[in-house]
C-alpha cells in the first residue's frame, strides 16, 4: 500500500515534470516563431542577403530600388553625409551611369562660396558633393522633427542584433560568418516592428510603438516609413513605385532599402570579398609549399638519432 | 647577440664593413647559427608571429596616420574618408583594427605557453619581466588606438578608463584633469592619445629588442624544461627555425585574413560607428574583448577594509597584471615544464578557464549574479598566483624529468646515443 502510494506519487511527479517541460518547450517554440525575447522585444531574424558569404555581392537592381526608397522616403528626414553622389555610379554599388548621377546631383541646390565678393551662393550639385540634407543643422532637424534622425550613411554598421553567448562565437566562423546583423535589424524594425502596443502600454504623443527598437522602451520617434508607401491594408499607394516591374510589397521595400543601407555603409564590400578570396587562395598555396619545404628540411632530424 | 661572433664575411666589402660595424656578425650569431633546442613545439612560433604583427601594425598604422585627423571635429569623418576615398584605405584600416585583436590573441598564447612550460624560471626572469612590460605597453597602445576613431565606444571607453585615475586618494582628480587636458574627455585628450599611440609602438619595438637580447643569453626554454647540454640537443636557427616560423606566420596570416576580408567588424562594436556624443551614454560600455577579464576584475572588486570599491577595483586590475612580473619567485617548483607537473597542469587549465570566465562576465551587464561570480573568479585568479603556485612547488611530486632534450625527443633510443655522445663535444651555445 505504502509502496503503491509512493509509486503513484512518483508517477504524478514525473507527469507534472513532463507536462511542464512540454509547456515550456511549446512556449519556447512559440516565442521563437514570434521572435519575442523574454523582455517582449521582437528579435530580428536572419535574412538571406545576396551580399552574405564568401562570394557575396550586391544585387544592382535591388540597390537601385533601395535607392529609390531612400531618395523618396528616408532622405526626407535623414542625413547621409558620408555618402557622395559619385559613389552611386562607382563599381560595386547601384552602378547608375555617370550621366544619371550628374543629372540627379544637378536637381539639388548646394550652398557654396564665398565668391569673389564674399557672398555665399547656391549652385547645382556635382557628383563629388556629399548627399545634401533637408536641414541646415542638427538643431533645425530637432526643432522640426522632435529629434535628430540618425545619419544613414553608416546606419547598417551602427546597428546590430546581439544573439548572445554562445551563438556569437559561430558568427565568426566560415559558413556561419555573419556581418549582416545591421540590415537584419533595419529590415525587422521597419517591416515587423510597428505594431499595436500591448494592453496598458502608454504611447506618448509624437512617439510610436516599435517592438524591435533597442534602448528606448519600445518607443520610436519615426512614424512607420512604410506607411508613406502603403495604405493600411498593405496595398501600395502607387503600384508603379518600382520602375523595373518588381511587385511593390512591404517585404520587398523593407528588404531593398536595408540592402541599400548596407551598401551605403560598406561600399567596398564586393572589392573586399573578391580580394579576400584571392588572398586566402594565395596564402593557402604558400602555406602548403612552406609545409613541404619545412618537412624536407626537418626530415631526418625528428626520428633518427642525431649524428652531428 | 651574445658573445663575440665567428662570422667571417666572404666579400672584401663585407670584411671592410664588418670591421667598422659588425652587424653581419650580429645577425649571423643571432638568427643563423644561434642554437635552438631541437624539441620546440609550435607554441614557440608565437614569438615570430608577434614580431610579424608588430611590424604589420606599425606599417599599417603609419600609413593610416597619413590620412587620419586627430581633431574631435574631424576624427570620425577622417576615418570614414579612409574607408571610402583613400586607395585601399578600407584594407589598411581593417588590417590595423583586426591586427590589434590578432596581436593580443598571439600574446595571450605566448604568455600562457611561458606559464605552462615555466619559461620565466631562472635564468630567464629578466626576459619574462621585459615581456610583462611589453604587454603593459601593448595594452596602453591598444586602448589609446581604440579612442582614435572617436565613435561612441571610443569616447565612453576613454571616459571610463581615464576616470579610474580619479580613484587615487587626494590627487586623483588633479591627475584625471591633467590626463584629459580639460574637465572631460575632449579634443586635447584625443590629440595626446594620438601622439602617444604613435609613440608607444616604437617603445614596444625597443623593449622587444631587449626581450630578444635577454632571450639570446640563455637561449629558448623548451617543452622538456631542461637546458641543452650538448650540440645534439640543439639545431641552428637557420634553416630549421626560420622555415618553421615562416610556415607558422603564414598559417596565422590565413586566420588573420579571414577576419579582415570576411568578418572585419566581428571583434568591433556596432556603437563605434556612431560618432562620439558626450550627451548620450551608450546602453552598455564594453571594452575590446582582450580587456574584458580585467574589466570584470575592475567591476567585481568590493570594498576591502578601508579601501573604497573603486580604488580597490583599480588596484586589483593593475595587480592582476603586475602579479605576472613576480611569477619567477611565486612559482617555487624546481621543475620547469608543466609536462612533468601533473597537479600544476590541472591548476593551469583551471586558471585558463578562470580567465575566460572573467572575460565572459566582463562582456555582460552588471547584475548581482555577475558581481558574485566575478568575485569568486577574482579570488581564484589571485589564489592561483599567490597560494597555488608557491605551495604547489613544495607539495607536488613531479614526474621523472628527462636527463636531456635528446632524451625527451628520442626516448630510450636516444638515451643510448646520449651516453655515447655526452662527452663528445661541449655546447655551442653562446
Amino acid at each position: 500500500m505504502k509502496m503503491r502510494m509512493k509509486a503513484t506519487a512518483v508517477r504524478a511527479f514525473a507527469a507534472t515534470l513532463l507536462a511542464g517541460a512540454l509547456l515550456v518547450g511549446v512556449g519556447g517554440i512559440g516565442a521563437r516563431a514570434e521572435g519575442l525575447n523574454s523582455e517582449g522585444y521582437l528579435i530580428p531574424q536572419r535574412q538571406d542577403w545576396s551580399f552574405a558569404g564568401v562570394f557575396g555581392h550586391y544585387d544592382r537592381a535591388q540597390l537601385q530600388r533601395g535607392f529609390k526608397v531612400f531618395h523618396d522616403v528616408c532622405s526626407q528626414c535623414h542625413a547621409a553625409k558620408h555618402l557622395t553622389f559619385r559613389e552611386l555610379s562607382e563599381p560595386g554599388g547601384p552602378e547608375f551611369t555617370l550621366a544619371q548621377v550628374k543629372a540627379l546631383a544637378a536637381t539639388y541646390k548646394i550652398e557654396d562660396g564665398p565668391n569673389d565678393s564674399g557672398d555665399m551662393f547656391k549652385r547645382p550639385g556635382k557628383p563629388s558633393d556629399p548627399w545634401p540634407w533637408n536641414f541646415a543643422n542638427d538643431e533645425a532637424a530637432k526643432s522640426a522633427l522632435g529629434a535628430v534622425p540618425p545619419d544613414m550613411s553608416l546606419l547598417a554598421k551602427a546597428r546590430t542584433v546581439q544573439y548572445g553567448f554562445p551563438y556569437f562565437l559561430a558568427e565568426g566562423l566560415p559558413f556561419f560568418e555573419d556581418e549582416e546583423q545591421g540590415p537584419d535589424y533595419i529590415y525587422a524594425l521597419i517591416k515587423d516592428g510597428y505594431r499595436n502596443p500591448p494592453k496598458g502600454f502608454k504611447v506618448p504623443s509624437g512617439l510610436y510603438y516599435n517592438a524591435v527598437i533597442q534602448g528606448s522602451g519600445h518607443l520610436i520617434r519615426m512614424p512607420s516609413p512604410l506607411a508613406m508607401i502603403f495604405d493600411n491594408n498593405g496595398k501600395p499607394n502607387n503600384p508603379k513605385f518600382y520602375t523595373d516591374g518588381t511587385p511593390v510589397t512591404p517585404d520587398q521595400v523593407a528588404r531593398d532599402v536595408s540592402a541599400f543601407l548596407m551598401w551605403a555603409a560598406e561600399p567596398k564590400l564586393e572589392e573586399r570579398k573578391r580580394m579576400g578570396f584571392n588572398v586566402l587562395v594565395f596564402l593557402g598555396v604558400f602555406a602548403s609549399l612552406l609545409y613541404f619545404v619545412k618537412k624536407k628540411i626537418w626530415a631526418g632530424v625528428h626520428d633518427i638519432s642525431p649524428s652531428a | 647577440m651574445s658573445g663575440p661572433s665567428t662570422y667571417v664575411p666572404k666579400s672584401a666589402i663585407g670584411k671592410w664593413f664588418e670591421q667598422r660595424l659588425p652587424i653581419g656578425g650580429l645577425i649571423h650569431s643571432s638568427f643563423v647559427v644561434f642554437p635552438n633546442p631541437r624539441n620546440l613545439n609550435y607554441f614557440w612560433t608565437f614569438g615570430a608571429i608577434l614580431a610579424f604583427m608588430l611590424v604589420a601594425q606599425i606599417a599599417t598604422g603609419v600609413t593610416l596616420a597619413m590620412h587620419y585627423i586627430p581633431d574631435a571635429r574631424f576624427a570620425f569623418n577622417s576615418v570614414e574618408h579612409i574607408m571610402r576615398d583613400v586607395n585601399y584605405g578600407w584594407l589598411l584600416r581593417y588590417l590595423h583594427s583586426n591586427g590589434a585583436t590578432m596581436f593580443f590573441l598571439a600574446v595571450y598564447i605566448h604568455m600562457l605557453r611561458g606559464l605552462y612550460y615555466g619559461s620565466y624560471k631562472a635564468p630567464r626572469e629578466v626576459l619574462w619581466i621585459l615581456g610583462v612590460i611589453i604587454f603593459l605597453l601593448m595594452m596602453a597602445t591598444a586602448f589609446m588606438g581604440y579612442v582614435l576613431p572617436w565613435g561612441q565606444m571610443s569616447f565612453w571607453g576613454a571616459t571610463v578608463i581615464t576616470n579610474l585615475f580619479s580613484a587615487i586618494p587626494l590627487v586623483g582628480n588633479y591627475i584625471t584633469t591633467w590626463l584629459w587636458g580639460g574637465f572631460s574627455v575632449g579634443d586635447p585628450t584625443l590629440n595626446r592619445f594620438f601622439a602617444l599611440h604613435y609613440l608607444l609602438p616604437f617603445m614596444i619595438a625597443g623593449v622587444v629588442v631587449l626581450h630578444i637580447w635577454a632571450l639570446h643569453v640563455p637561449g629558448s626554454n623548451n617543452p622538456a624544461g631542461v637546458e641543452p647540454k650538448t650540440s645534439k640537443d640543439t639545431l641552428p636557427f637557420h634553416p630549421y627555425f626560420t622555415i618553421k616560423d615562416t610556415f607558422a606566420v603564414v598559417c596565422f596570416a590565413i586566420f588573420f585574413a579571414w577576419f579582415v576580408f570576411f568578418v572585419p567588424n566581428y571583434f568591433g562594436h556596432a556603437d563605434n560607428y556612431n560618432p562620439a556624443n558626450p550627451l548620450v551614454t551608450p546602453q552598455e560600455i564594453v571594452p575590446e574583448w582582450y580587456f574584458l577579464p580585467y574589466y570584470a576584475i575592475l567591476r567585481s572588486t568590493p570594498n576591502i577594509l578601508f579601501i573604497p570599491a573603486k580604488l580597490a577595483g583599480v588596484l586589483a586590475m593593475f595587480g592582476s597584471i603586475a602579479v605576472f612580473a613576480f611569477l619567477p619567485w611565486l612559482d617555487t617548483s624546481k621543475v620547469r615544464s608543466g609536462s612533468y607537473r601533473p597537479v600544476f597542469r590541472v591548476f593551469f587549465w583551471a586558471f585558463v578557464l578562470c580567465g575566460i570566465g572573467l572575460g565572459y562576465l566582463g562582456s555582460q551587464p552588471v547584475t548581482e549574479g555577475t558581481i558574485l561570480a566575478g568575485r569568486i573568479l577574482l579570488l581564484c585568479y589571485f589564489a592561483f598566483f599567490l597560494i597555488v603556485l608557491p605551495l604547489l612547488g613544495l607539495l607536488e611530486t613531479p614526474l621523472q624529468v628527462p636527463a636531456s632534450i635528446a632524451d625527451a625527443v628520442l626516448g630510450s633510443h636516444g638515451s643510448s646515443t646520449m651516453l655515447k655522445g655526452a662527452s663528445a663535444e661541449p655546447s655551442v651555445k653562446g
